[in-house]
């Protein structure tokens, strides 16, 4: 009886994928669907007619290389962490964490040159979509950036120490990091493709 | 003792393997308790115990349909005698009940819409989702896969205290003195859009919204928990083929939730702004009160795409937990196998992806092109497909074995009665051209209320009397529960089998009289004082039901054995009063797939014992 001979005092696991890791994977497709749902919704309603007709500002195709930028630097630091390189890894996270923060201001002007070229918040479902989708996507990059203050001071105030369990939380900040960064280059080509 | 299996065999049983594998409740004292659980509060109320929170979300959850139930008698005893004086009612209503010079009182009739709205959220968001699903989930994933508890008990405790927090903002915006929210369940604008539309429309509104919020992240964080305890969590030898049809419904119920409730959480959040910040997502052109509103561009309809692309999924949310723990309970008390069982498991995966793609049928009267009317049609007709594999394969179960009636197995027989009467139904509706007649009548209550309503509710029940001997170590009484059961099915379909009826002849749902001002629906009056009297029946009997329950909690007959049914699944396997952690030793090495009943002679095989040489295990590959 092979089997009877392995007892197992702590957890089973069916795979090597670590549960953090797992939840994240769910929980980021929650957010694909709620997303999905928002430019489906934009879709079926543009197509219903009485659709007010705008240009994106120009503002928006920046921001979307500083949030490309941004996982660029977090990958940096990344790879810096796993092969032990200390200094690059906390500089890559702080460029991350500056970046991040700039998407979200030029986002915030985003909203603006939106709201002086005519296109405001009120005026047509087909502006107001514009503004509640990339509102919400930057709350979620807001959450992302303070998962990436609690990494920062993970970085500053832990003894340098590349172990799995620092590696997996980390991981879980470069994962969150490079969806919402993924959805913004969504949102941004659906944009581009309607109007 | 009919009901119990033979304890001296389980006894044995239990004995001779689980010695050798080393989970009985011996060994490695220390695992015992939860290290965590000192003191009342983190042990009782902020516990991470999954255990713990499934009996919250149950009491939660009894809570809910008490209040749910409650509404009801007060809103069918207007729609049974609209003449009736309601003035005893005053004390608890207050202003909703007016009374006039003579001393008669009238229930207010925006009153009596907030209640109908009340009463459809609570039923089927508090009650058989959270209530349901969140009790059964929470309970039965963790035990019946074999793991210590679920991946993040943290989040799941969270799951539990935003669905509670949902309740006290709901429960609160009963107290408003302009109401809760009155415009039905669906919240369709522009009743949900305008905070001037009506009286439930302003604060009412604003306070469903946020109640609504706070219950969608619950679901969500159950969800993701389940989902992944389920696929990394499961013990040694637990494939998925080995899997109960309990964690197979589970599994595709919240996968349905994680991937529908953000699209209802998306048209609330655009609700919102339609309400506060003066965007037009669902306005368009309308007018309140004479004045004209600046609102140009929006399209209700878009709300009731999003609300039903969540809403036609969340009703098998809440049947499909029903389906599987029917499953079981009729599985072991048949003592055979469930017929089918990957039969079963593929019509579950198919009913899931399915409920995906048939929403519009609620909206064949909204308006929507008929030529896409036509794809919603052949979808909805089809899901009558595998629903018909899952009632064979119940009747099959049953068919020809020596059943035990106890109160599970009944509620399990009533459950697949209720989704046959109420499935059939559904194929009516599904043909747009029929519809037309019957949308919004008396027809689509008597439907939902039989396959969604009282089915789902039968299913909680056998799952209630079934597991309650493993989350309080004691029975509920017998008699009582036999009382409910048969009380209950006659009930049942005493109130919602004449629905059919009025509904074909056209009384519409939703109104304050019943209809009965139409000349022509005057000869249904005795037909609803019936109903009437049916439902306070039927509510009575629930409150037989709650005395049993708690009563039974602190004074039912105590379980002496682990595993009182007979029953192959692992749950049976922790001790009686199993601490955080579930087995106070190892964890069980699964061997076999779960339905081992009456196979080569034994009585039953649970899923640690060892194959024999060259046994066949259908759980195998
Ligand atoms: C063969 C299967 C089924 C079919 C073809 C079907 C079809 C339909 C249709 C066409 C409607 C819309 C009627 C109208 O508003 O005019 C409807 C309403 C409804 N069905 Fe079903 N149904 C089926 C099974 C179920 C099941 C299993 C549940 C729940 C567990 C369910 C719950 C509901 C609910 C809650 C409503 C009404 C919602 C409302 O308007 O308030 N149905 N069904
Ligand atoms: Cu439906």
């Amino acid at each position: 009886m092979g089997e009877l001979s392995t007892p197992q005092p702590g957890r089973y696991r069916q795979s090597s994928i670590n549960e953090q890791k797992l939840l994240l994977w769910v929980a980021i497709g929650t957010i694909v669907m709620l997303f999905g749902a928002f430019t489906s919704a934009y879709v079926v309603r543009r197509s219903a007619g009485n659709w007010y007709e705008f240009k994106l500002p120009d503002i928006f195709f920046a921001s979307t290389l500083v949030i490309l930028a941004s996982s660029v630097s977090l990958h940096w630091a990344y790879s810096s962490f796993k092969r032990g390189m200390e200094q690059r890894y906390k500089i890559g996270l702080i460029i991350t964490m500056v970046l991040g923060l700039v998407f979200v201001v030029m986002q915030y002007l985003g909203w603006i040159a939106l709201d002086q070229s005519g296109a405001t918040f009120t005026i047509n479902p087909s502006s107001s979509f514009v503004y509640v989708i990339s509102g919400v996507h930057a709350a979620h990059v807001l959450g992302g950036i303070g998962a990436l203050v609690m990494a920062t001071l993970h970085a500053f105030t832990l003894p340098f120490r590349p172990t799995k369990r620092r590696r997996n939380r980390f991981e879980l900040v470069v994962q969150y990091w490079h969806f919402v960064d993924a959805l913004w280059v969504y949102l941004y080509i659906f944009f581009l493709f309607q109007s | 003792m009919a009901h119990i299996a033979d304890p001296t065999a389980v006894e044995q049983l239990e004995q001779e393997v689980t010695e050798k594998l080393g989970f009985n409740d011996h060994f490695h004292d220390h695992h015992h308790g939860d290290k965590y659980s000192a003191n009342f509060l983190t042990h009782y109320i902020f516990s991470t115990d999954h255990k713990m929170i499934a009996r919250q979300f149950l009491i939660t959850g009894i809570f809910w349909a008490f209040v749910g139930a409650a509404m009801s008698i007060v809103f069918r005893l207007q729609l049974g005698f609209p003449e009736a004086d309601m003035a005893w009612l005053k004390p608890i209503l207050g202003k909703w009940i007016q009374v006039n010079s003579s001393g008669i009182g009238k229930l207010d009739p925006e009153f009596y819409y907030a209640l109908v709205t009340m009463h459809g959220t609570i039923l089927v968001f508090f009650v058989l989702t959270a209530g349901l699903s969140g009790t059964f989930s929470n309970l039965l994933i963790p035990l019946q896969v074999g793991a210590r508890d679920m991946a993040s008990p943290l989040l799941n405790a969270f799951s539990y205290w935003f669905f509670f927090l949902a309740g006290v903002v709901m429960f609160l915006s009963l107290f408003l003195s302009t109401g809760p929210f009155s415009g039905g369940w669906t919240a369709y604008p522009p009743l949900s859009a305008l905070p001037q539309a009506s009286e439930g429309s302003g604060t009412g509104m604003t306070m469903w919204i946020v109640g609504m919020a706070f219950f969608i992240v619950s679901s969500l964080l159950g969800g993701i928990n389940y989902i992944t305890t389920i696929l990394n969590l499961r013990t040694k030898g637990m494939n998925l083929w080995r899997m109960p049809m309990t964690i197979w419904s589970f599994f595709v119920t919240a996968i349905l939730g994680v991937l529908s409730f953000p699209v209802l959480l998306s048209g609330v959040l655009l609700l919102m702004f339609d309400r506060s910040m003066g965007t037009s997502f669902y306005l368009s052109e309308i007018v309140v009160g004479g004045e004209v509103l600046d609102r140009v561009g929006g399209s209700p309809i878009l709300f009731q795409h999003l609300f039903w692309f969540l809403g036609h999924p969340e009703v098998y949310i809440i049947i499909l937990p029903a389906m599987g723990m029917v499953s079981e309970v009729l599985s072991v008390n048949a003592r055979k196998p469930i017929f089918g069982y990957r039969a079963m498991v593929y019509s579950i995966m198919a009913i899931g992806f399915l409920s995906f793609i048939v929403w519009a049928h609620h909206m064949f009267m909204s308006g929507v092109n008929p030529l896409i009317s036509n794809f919603f049609v052949i979808f909805t007709l089809i899901i009558a497909v595998p629903s018909a594999v899952k009632v064979f394969n119940w009747i099959t179960t049953i068919y020809g074995s020596n059943f035990r009636f106890n109160t599970p197995s009944l509620f399990a027989v009533g459950f697949v009665s209720m989704f046959i009467s109420g499935g059939l139904t559904g194929i009516f509706l599904g043909n747009s051209a029929i519809d037309i007649q019957m949308h919004d009548t008396y027809f689509v209550v008597a439907h939902f209320h039989i396959v969604m309503g009282v089915a789902a509710f039968f299913g909680m029940f056998a799952g209630v009397y079934h597991w309650f001997p493993k989350m309080f170590g004691r029975f509920m009484n017998e008699t009582l529960g036999k009382i409910h059961f048969w009380g209950t099915l006659v009930g049942a379909y005493a109130i919602f089998w004449p629905m059919h009826y009025t509904g074909m002849a056209g009384v519409p749902r939703r109104y304050y009289d019943g209809g009965a001002s139409f000349e022509a629906f005057k000869h249904f009056d005795d037909l609803n004082k019936f109903i009437t009297i049916g439902a306070i029946v039927v509510f009575f009997l629930q409150i037989v039901f709650i005395i049993n329950f708690f009563y039974s909690i602190f004074a039912g007959r105590k379980l002496k054995v682990k595993n009182p049914w007979g029953a192959n699944t692992l749950e049976w396997t922790t001790p009686i009063e199993a601490g955080h952690g579930n087995w106070p030793g190892n964890i069980p090495t699964v061997q076999r797939w779960a339905y081992d009943y009456g196979k080569n002679g034994e009585d039953f095989l649970p899923q640690y014992v060892p194959l024999k040489e060259g046994e066949h295990d259908h759980g195998g590959h």
